[in-house]
């Protein structure tokens, strides 16, 4: 345990330091649903009807921008090679590094997307949910990415390529995640969508540091 | 299952499988396709179109089946490191793409007369697309690295990683209500398909796994031909 938080203590220090990725991944989030707007239109019910969805794809497109970095700093250098080596399991290491990489990029996305939704017209009911449901399904997003992130270490074009692998597996995600928004502006319950939601948190808590490790031992081979 | 592992050995049993393979392709498809098109009766609904199925469903049911088959042997060459299975991934993966493709195709020329449109967002259409995606995804990731074994290895754990698809595809009809008709042949209870309709559709399945395997033996053994040039020619280079 004392290993694990130091790791992520290491992350930590390793992102706030450079400074870029926590900053970059809020303004391309805020920059994208800004966007928006000027395709659609201006028209208020228009913006409110699809705010929830436009917001959560703009989250899933800024979770997937540092994704590539993940491991790719740690393999160049060769400090993965040592990480593997050290007696933390590899899941552990992996499990870490995806913490890390949320509490940079996904928390501030989940303070920043109120003031979207503010901007974007969308009613009042939603925000708590909104709130809740970035919270729920950020954290599947960084561990999914994981996966595609350790499988592509080394591969030519990595990022384009982890997209392509990478946004088909955060489909029910966005389903879900916008699905319970929704549901809670029409007066509904959005409990069934949240469930959901933490279902897939529950599932990908276990699986993915489990199939990143699996990618990561072959990249190191 | 080892014993099949060795090349050359698989080489010879191919080499007797394949032509049956292909002959029993060509035989089947010809007699599925007279029965579907002319020995059958149309729909007393949906007319002549209802023909479109005996592409459609074979098609929607081979892109599962190699999918599946595509994750075992995954699982095999991860865990006993065959090299055949590493090679059978990658063989398959096309031809399962290409039936998705046709499903997909199929599917929508059929929805257009039938539901008015040529796609709907619903579940079982979005998830079979997302099927397609992984097939595209995978084939990128197996040729995206210089090592050829890398790629492969990490395409297996991928496969593995897309498995969660495929019960959310098979019974998407079934935990959402859905445009798109529920199971009406593998399904409780037995299947509820008229049995004139039964018939020239099983016949079609056939002929697309008896087309599935005589591509993918002489894929492999294209495979297996190329690893062999490539050593030959590395051994050339070493100047032994």
């Amino acid at each position: 345990m004392n290993r694990f938080l130091t790791l992520v203590g290491r992350d930590l220090r390793l992102a706030l330091r450079q400074g870029s990725d926590a900053t970059i991944a809020v303004m391309f989030f805020v920059l994208c649903v800004v966007l928006f707007p000027f395709g659609v239109g201006p028209e208020p019910n228009i913006l409110a009807r699809i705010a929830a969805g436009v917001i959560w794809v703009a989250a899933l497109l800024a979770s997937l921008l540092s994704l590539e970095r993940l491991f790719q700093n740690d393999y160049e250098d060769g400090s993965l090679e040592l990480l593997v080596l050290t007696p933390l399991p590899l899941e552990a290491v992996v499990l870490a590094k995806t913490l890390a990489h949320w509490l940079v990029t996904g928390v501030p996305l989940i303070v920043a997307a109120p003031l979207l939704a503010v901007l974007l017209n969308m009613e009042a009911d939603g925000f708590g949910v909104l709130v809740l449901t970035l919270a729920v399904g950020t954290p599947v997003l960084s561990l999914i990415g994981a996966i595609g992130a350790a499988l592509t270490l080394g591969a030519r074009r990595g990022g384009v390529l982890l997209s392509l692998l990478i946004l088909p597996l955060y489909i029910p995600v966005l389903i879900f995640g916008a699905g319970a928004i929704d549901a809670a502006i029409l007066g509904l319950s959005p409990r069934p969508h949240i469930l959901l939601l933490s279902g897939l948190l529950a599932g990908a808590l276990p699986l993915a540091p489990w199939a990143g490790a699996a990618a990561l031992r072959q990249a190191v081979e | 299952m080892h014993r099949f592992a060795n090349p050359a050995r698989f080489l010879r049993l191919s080499a007797v499988i394949q032509p049956w393979a292909a002959g029993a392709t060509v035989v089947l498809l010809v007699v599925g396709l007279y029965l579907s098109l002319f020995g059958s009766p149309p729909d007393y609904q949906q007319g002549d179109t209802v023909r479109i199925m005996y592409v459609h469903v074979p098609a929607a049911w081979m892109a599962l089946f190699v999918y599946v088959n595509m994750a075992i042997a995954a699982a095999v060459g991860l865990v006993w490191k065959h090299p055949l299975a590493d090679l059978f991934s990658k063989a398959a993966a096309p031809v399962g793409a290409g039936f998705t493709a046709v499903c997909l195709v199929t599917g929508s020329l059929w929805g257009a007369p039938m539901w008015g449109t040529w796609w709907v967002w619903d579940a079982r259409l979005t998830s079979m697309l997302i099927l397609f995606f992984l097939y595209l995804g995978y084939m990128a990731l197996v040729n995206a690295f210089d090592d050829p074994e890398r790629g492969v290895k990490a395409g297996n754990v991928l496969l593995l990683v897309g498995v969660v698809n495929i019960p959310i595809i098979k019974f998407s009809v079934d935990w959402w209500n859905t445009l798109h008709q529920p199971a009406s042949v593998i399904r409780m209870g037995g299947p509820t398909i008229a049995g004139e309709m039964l018939v020239p559709l099983l016949v079609m399945a056939f002929a697309f796994t008896a087309y599935f395997v005589s591509v993918v033996l002489l894929r492999l053994k294209s495979e297996i031909l190329a690893r062999k040039i490539q050593t030959l020619r590395l051994n050339d280079a070493q100047g032994r």
